[in-house]
């Protein structure tokens, strides 16, 4: 049944209709304002022009809005965790706290130092910035809510993704600090690892919808009733793994360990050049969960609820409850060693996400040869790649040697397990003591 | 083709995050991988053992405070155990106790800090060092309640302790170890079995038994490589020889190992708190001493169990009101003589950790 503005009642199947108000969906409103343009006489690329204008102006200030509201969240959330309570001096509940830290940053001195390579020391911060932002121009935030639906818009994200990798060597190198370079190397040799994974995970979602345009893969997840989570479990969790470690979130916070290597490459930055690193950080990580949501978890879909809710709310519902995840683990997992890391993405990620590839490749195929109904399918599917997950996990990790008791914690040794102790007493007499019997 | 490469010398502190103050060591690096580490002392050198010369025996107190600031408590017992012993005067049976609950509580304390700094080296981002704090804020309390300061405690005297403690002390002791267990579960629970920290700490910084004996370290990194030296066992000084407790010790000598010898500590301090406790009995705190007592000329040495080894002083008396000579033994520095030995052919990552195992307090070291 089509949806009936006038009396508001029914469920629609096809797009919304343009009403400028229906806030289900903001781009009718933006359709409405370039069939206004296109009404006045204007000429076709006006229109054109525009559009993307208002997509980059709602797309900085979602981005800018987001991170100054993430900022307080997550010192508070952390602060929560830590048994205390988090920035709560600036305005209302310390709300204001991310704007003051904002302005003490333009206000302070970017020092460059002496023996840096001025001309690539500004280029680092500056690049850092536009990957990040160029991967939320394919991300739909709802329905028709994009700034491009690129045809290969998984391709264009993995591939300007790790534009980061150069940036962060540019910095790192053109510090001329030991820390940075040794930050900018462990990072480069994080991303290039852990990029194979993203890809190799992000194969699975490509084959089972078929296409790389984002906007199909929301679509197909929508038409099936299925989010790839849930077919795609491994790679799910490889993907979050590595994406953690491409935005630098803890347990892979190794680029710029703060108790190893100061601040990692960006130790060099000070004032609004550091602003553009930290920014930075928080824009990769939104446009990571944004990729997260839309490619596993449904997008702006939620089983029929974005017929109610906006698809928008429901898509930054689910983006800001994926980066929660991330401050989750901020706050309380250790870090890893970059050795440690780069074994975990070789010996244990790697081949986990080959065989999902190859199992997955197995599953869509059987799916078309067989002819099988996807109510049928889909839940087959699965059921096999959670249990494949589970085991797979498992199996691999005994293969390696992880669950061998030998590596099991253990508690210290008391003395009423050693037995009794013997000490020469200070005294100097020839006699022992004994003690330690408990 | 033989690529030229040059070693990458890292100069590490001492103003950086994790060196847990002054402290600067110089890594040589081959990748990641440390081929020599050079220490360098001496940032936080405030002349104390000179500076005691010219301060009378009571006055040199507080600069017991100010070497391991991190346990002013053990400092001050450390160095009046000396003295006493010069004088060769026994405190009173209240004072001793009242010298083991205050060391107990101060080894908590101190431990509760070692441990939050590891998992903070591990890059746990403060929040285990944060719950660890909660717990240290309610010993300082009760430390202020006994003394008046938190952590420049100045609390033991030449033949006692400075004063009794007052009336609400006990139920709020006894009410913060009934509550410390609990505590303790939870972080065991969190922290001993946690598989990252299995990983960064397993392993690293292996330091074997007959080195650490060789290196004459102590408390708890000995513990940790499997000696069962334990000071309050092998000496007894103050109650510790009514009390019952278990030497806490560790198999393979690594970084996890000191970990959980610190831990197992922290509840047998429980354990003799609660005993100590119960039978601290009523009476004096301190033998009449005057102002500026003249011990007899000779000379002392004086040692006991501090949170970080074996603390030391050697204090020798020309009959004088100051002393002739005051030497620390301090335990975080002939410590630190080991580190290079466990942090050769380790990782920069590694390093921080193994500094952190160490528990080094540069206040002490430096002196």
């Amino acid at each position: 049944m089509p949806f009936d503005p006038s009396t508001g009642s029914g469920l629609r199947t096809g797009p919304f209709l343009a009403e400028w108000y229906d806030l289900r969906d903001l781009g009718n409103a933006v359709g409405a304002f370039l069939d206004w343009i296109r009404d006045q006489g204007a000429p076709d690329w006006v229109p054109y022009v525009v559009s993307g204008l208002i997509g980059v102006v709602a797309i900085l200030l979602w981005v800018i809005l987001s991170q100054l509201a993430f900022i307080w969240i997550e010192r508070r959330v952390i602060g929560r965790m830590q048994a205390r309570i988090g920035p709560n001096r600036v305005g209302p509940q310390g709300l204001l706290q991310p704007i003051a830290d904002t302005i003490k940053l333009f206000l302070k001195e970017a020092i460059t130092s002496r023996k840096a390579d001025r001309a690539l020391f500004w280029v680092g911060p500056v690049l850092i910035f536009l990957p990040a932002l160029a991967v939320l121009a394919v991300i739909p935030f709802g329905r028709g809510m994009f700034l491009t639906d690129l045809n290969v818009g998984v391709l264009f994200v993995i591939a300007v993704a790790s534009v980061n990798t150069v940036a962060v060597f540019v910095a790192g190198w053109a510090s001329n600090n030991k820390f940075a370079l040794l930050g900018a190397m462990r990072t480069v040799a994080m991303l290039i690892s852990y990029e194979l994974i993203q890809v190799l995970a992000l194969l699975g979602v490509v084959v089972f919808a078929g296409s790389m345009r984002m906007g199909a893969v929301v679509d197909w997840q929508s038409d099936f009733n299925v989010w790839v989570l849930f077919l795609q479990p491994l790679a799910f969790i490889s993907f979050i793994i590595a994406s953690a470690v491409e935005i630098g979130r803890s347990p892979m916070d190794i680029s710029e360990a703060e108790s190893e290597i100061v601040a990692g490459y960006h130790t060099e930055y000070s004032g609004i050049k550091f602003g553009f690193f930290y920014a930075a950080e928080y824009i990769a990580a939104f446009a990571v969960c944004g990729i997260i949501v839309t490619l596993y978890l449904g997008g702006w879909t939620a089983w029929g609820l974005e017929q109610w809710v906006p698809g928008w709310l429901l898509f930054l519902g689910k983006l800001y409850l994926t980066f929660f995840l991330f401050i989750w683990t901020r706050g309380t997992l250790p870090r890893l060693r970059i050795d440690q890391l780069m074994a975990f993405a070789w010996k244990f990620l790697l081949p986990l996400a080959l065989l999902n590839v190859v199992v997955t490749g197995a599953e869509v195929l059987i799916w078309r040869e067989a002819d099988l109904s996807a109510g049928v399918a889909l839940p087959i599917f699965g059921v096999v790649n959670a249990g494949l997950a589970v085991a797979l996990i498992l199996g691999w990790a005994t293969f390696m040697g992880h669950l061998r008791p030998e590596r099991r914690a253990k508690r210290a040794v008391l003395t009423q397990e050693l037995g009794a102790i013997y000490y020469t007493p200070p005294t100097g007499t020839d006699e022992a003591v004994r003690t330690g019997e408990a | 083709m033989a690529m030229k490469t040059e070693p990458f010398v890292v100069n590490v502190g001492p103003q950086h995050p994790s060196t847990h103050g002054v402290f600067r060591m110089r890594l040589t690096l081959d990748g990641e991988r440390i081929t020599d580490v050079d220490m360098v002392v001496g940032y936080l050198h405030r002349s104390m053992e000179k500076l005691a010369e010219e301060r009378t025996f009571t006055q040199n107190i507080p600069f017991t405070d100010r070497t391991d600031y991190v346990a002013a408590m053990t400092g001050n017992l450390a160095y009046v155990l000396a003295v006493e012993k010069l004088c060769g005067i026994e405190p009173p049976e209240r004072a001793q106790w009242l010298r083991v609950i205050m060391s107990e509580l101060q080894r908590f304390a101190s431990h509760t800090i070692a441990v939050g700094i590891f998992a903070n080296d591990c890059g746990a981002w403060h929040t285990p060092m944060m719950h660890m704090l909660r717990e240290r804020e309610k010993i300082l309390d009760l430390f202020e309640m006994a003394c008046g300061a938190r952590l420049t405690t100045n609390y033991m005297r030449i033949g006692g302790v400075s004063r009794d403690i007052p009336p609400e002390f006990m139920p709020a002791a006894h009410a913060l170890i009934a509550e410390l267990p609990k505590r303790m579960g939870e972080y065991e629970g969190l922290l001993l079995e946690n598989e990252i920290i299995l990983t960064r700490s397993r392993g690293v910084g292996v330091l074997p038994a007959d080195l650490a004996i060789a290196s004459s370290v102590s408390g708890p990194i000995l513990r940790g490589s499997g000696v069962a030296w334990d000071i309050r066992k092998a000496d007894p000084y103050a109650a510790y020889d009514k009390v019952e407790f278990d030497i806490c010790v560790g198999t393979n000598g690594d970084v996890y190992d000191r970990f959980l010898v610190r831990v197992a500590e922290m509840r047998q301090s429980i354990h003799i708190l609660e005993q100590a406790l119960d039978m601290i009995p009523a009476g004096p705190v301190a033998v009449q001493m005057p102002l500026a007592p003249r011990p007899p000329a000779g000379e002392a040495y004086s040692r006991i169990e501090s949170p970080r080894g074996e603390l030391g002083f050697y204090v020798v008396s020309d009959g004088g009101p100051a002393p002739y000579r005051f030497h620390i033994r301090s335990p975080s520095y002939i410590n630190l003589t080991a580190f290079s030995d466990m942090v050769v052919g380790m990782t920069v990552a590694d390093a921080v950790v193994i500094l952190g195992s160490v528990d080094i307090v540069l206040g002490e070291v430096d002196r």
